[in-house]
C-alpha cells in the first residue's frame, strides 16, 4: 500500500488556470466566514426575539416561539436548505420564484444558504436566550417593574444585559456549529472550504493534502473564534458578576 | 407552480420506507450503539490519570468536534480503504463501500459527542462511590462497570437519546456519497419525477414528525427517571 504524497501540488496552479490550489482553500474560506457570518446576523436577531417572546406573559407569543423552535430543530439541516434552494422558488409567485432562480452563481446558493443556516441557528439561539433569561433572579424583572419601567423596557435595559452575558460560552458554541455547518450549504452548489477541499481532490488526486489542509485551516479559524469570544466575555463582564453556565449538546 | 401531486408521494411511500427509511434507522441504530461504546471508552481514557491515554482521547475529541461532519465523512471514505489495506497487508486500497463508510464515519465522528455526555456522566457521580468502590476490594474495572457506569448511563440517558435524535437528523448528510437513505430516495423520486416540492416536504414532514415525536417521548422520560435528590 503506498500513497504519493505532494504537499507541493497547494503551490500549484489550480484548474482555473491563474490561481493556486491554496488560494483554491483560501476563497472557499472566504465564503465559508462571509456565509457564516450573514446567517449569524440572522441567526441572533431571530433568536434573541423568539427568546424573547418565550420568557413573555403572552400565552400566543410564548406557542410561536415553541412553534418556531421545534420546526426548525426538527428538521434536519441539509433537507432545511433544500426547501429553501429547490422548494421555496417554486411556491413563490411565478415573478419571484423566477428571479430567485435566474440569480447569478454564487448568489443563488448563497442567498438560500443564508437564509436557511440563519434560521435553523436563530431556534438554537433561541433556546439559549430564553435560558439565558430564565436564569436570572425573578427579583430583577420585578425591580425592573417597580421602577415603572414598562415590559419592553425592562427586557432592554434590565434582563437582555445580563442574559446575553450569562449565554455567552453556548453563544460562542453556537458560532462555531454554525461555522462548521456551513459545509452543508456544499450540496446547494456554495463553493465554501469543504467544497475547495473536495474539488482540489478530485482534480489533483491529492486526497490526504487536500484534506489535511481544509481540516487545518477549520482548526485554526475555531482557534480564533473561541480566543475572540473568551477576549469578549472577558471584556463585558460585569465585575463580581459570575453567570451560571448554561450547556447543551450540539452540532 | 402546477398543482400539488400527492400522488407521487403514495406511489413511491414504500420505496422511501422499505429502501431509505430503513437505512437512516440502520445507520442512526448502529452509530448510536458503536459510538455510545467507543465514546464511553473514550471518556474513561480521558478521565484516565494516565497522561498520555488522556492527552490521545483529548486530541481525538477535540479534533472530531472542530471540523465538519461533511469534511469527516469525505476524510473517511477515502481513507477507510487505505486503513483497510493497511490492516489486511494488501498492495492497494481496499474497496469497502460508500454504506460501510458511512457506517464508521458516524461511529467514529458521533463517539467524540457521546464521549463528552459520559464524561459529564462520569463526573455526575460522586468520588465517594468509586473509593467506595476500591475499598470494597474491586479493581477498576469492575468499580467502573458495577458502580460508575450504570449511574452515569441512567443519568445521561435523556441526554444521549437527544444526541441520538441529531444523529438521526444527521445521517440525512449521506446524501453526498448518493447512498439511498430516506432523503437520498425522496431525492432519487424528486428528480425521477420531477416533483422537487412534494418530495422535499413530505421528507420534512416525516424526519419532523419522527424527531420531535421521539423527543416529547424524552422528556417524559426525563421526567419519569430523575433521580430525586
Amino acid at each position: 500500500m503506498n500513497y504519493n504524497w505532494n504537499w507541493g501540488i497547494l503551490w500549484q496552479v489550480s484548474v482555473d488556470g491563474h490561481n493556486t490550489w491554496f488560494m483554491t482553500l483560501m476563497h472557499g474560506l472566504a465564503w465559508t466566514l462571509v456565509t457564516a457570518a450573514c446567517a449569524w446576523v440572522i441567526a441572533l436577531l431571530m433568536g434573541s426575539l423568539v427568546g424573547v417572546m418565550r420568557t413573555t406573559p403572552s400565552k400566543w407569543a410564548q406557542r410561536i416561539g415553541n412553534a418556531w423552535v421545534e420546526a426548525f430543530r426538527n428538521i434536519p439541516l441539509l433537507v432545511q436548505l433544500f426547501l429553501w434552494y429547490f422548494v421555496l422558488p417554486e411556491v413563490l409567485p411565478r415573478a419571484m420564484g423566477d428571479a430567485l432562480k435566474q440569480m447569478a452563481p454564487p448568489w443563488g446558493s448563497f442567498v438560500p444558504a443564508v437564509i436557511g443556516l440563519g434560521l435553523f441557528t436563530s431556534a438554537r439561539i433561541a433556546e439559549q436566550v430564553r435560558a439565558g433569561i430564565q436564569a436570572l433572579p425573578v427579583g430583577q424583572r420585578m425591580a425592573g417593574t417597580a421602577l415603572g419601567l414598562t415590559l419592553p423596557q425592562t427586557y432592554r435595559y434590565v434582563i437582555l444585559p445580563m442574559a446575553y452575558r450569562i449565554i455567552m460560552p453556548p453563544l460562542t458554541s453556537e458560532t462555531m456549529n454554525l461555522i462548521k455547518n456551513t459545509s452543508v450549504a456544499l450540496t446547494i452548489g456554495l463553493v465554501e472550504l469543504t467544497a475547495a477541499g473536495r474539488s482540489m481532490q478530485e482534480y489533483t488526486f491529492q486526497v490526504f493534502e487536500a484534506f489535511t489542509a481544509a481540516t487545518l485551516i477549520y482548526i485554526i479559524v475555531n482557534l480564533i473564534v473561541v480566543n475572540l469570544m473568551r477576549w469578549l466575555e472577558k471584556r463585558v463582564a460585569v465585575p463580581g458578576f459570575i453567570g451560571p453556565q448554561v450547556a447543551e449538546g450540539a452540532h | 407552480m402546477s398543482e400539488f401531486d400527492f400522488d407521487v408521494i403514495s406511489r413511491s411511500i414504500g420505496y422511501l420506507f422499505r429502501e431509505g427509511m430503513t437505512f437512516t434507522l440502520t445507520l442512526t441504530a448502529l452509530a448510536a450503539f458503536g459510538g455510545i461504546v467507543f465514546g464511553t471508552l473514550l471518556a474513561m481514557m480521558r478521565l484516565s490519570s494516565f497522561k498520555a491515554l488522556s492527552l490521545l482521547a483529548t486530541g481525538y475529541v477535540n479534533l472530531m468536534r472542530s471540523i465538519p461532519l461533511l469534511l469527516v465523512i469525505f476524510w473517511f471514505y477515502f481513507l477507510v480503504p487505505y486503513i483497510a489495506a493497511w490492516i489486511t497487508g494488501a498492495s492497494r486500497p481496499v474497496q469497502v463501500g460508500a454504506i460501510a463508510s458511512s457506517v464508521i464515519t458516524f461511529t467514529l465522528f458521533e463517539a467524540a459527542y457521546y464521549s463528552e455526555i459520559m464524561r459529564a456522566g462520569i463526573q455526575s457521580i460522586s468520588r465517594g462511590q468509586v473509593w467506595a468502590g476500591y475499598a470494597l476490594g474491586l479493581n477498576y474495572w469492575q468499580t467502573m462497570a458495577k458502580v460508575v457506569l450504570p449511574q452515569a448511563f441512567r443519568n445521561m440517558t435523556p441526554i444521549l437519546l437527544t444526541q441520538t435524535i441529531i444523529l438521526f437528523q444527521d445521517t440525512s448528510l449521506v446524501y453526498v456519497l448518493s447512498i439511498t437513505d430516506f432523503l437520498g430516495a425522496a431525492s432519487k423520486i424528486a428528480q425521477r419525477d420531477g416533483r422537487l416540492v412534494e418530495m422535499y416536504l413530505f421528507a420534512a414532514l416525516v424526519y419532523f414528525v419522527m424527531s420531535f415525536g421521539l423527543s416529547v417521548l424524552v422528556k417524559r422520560l426525563q421526567k419519569k427517571i430523575a433521580i430525586v435528590r
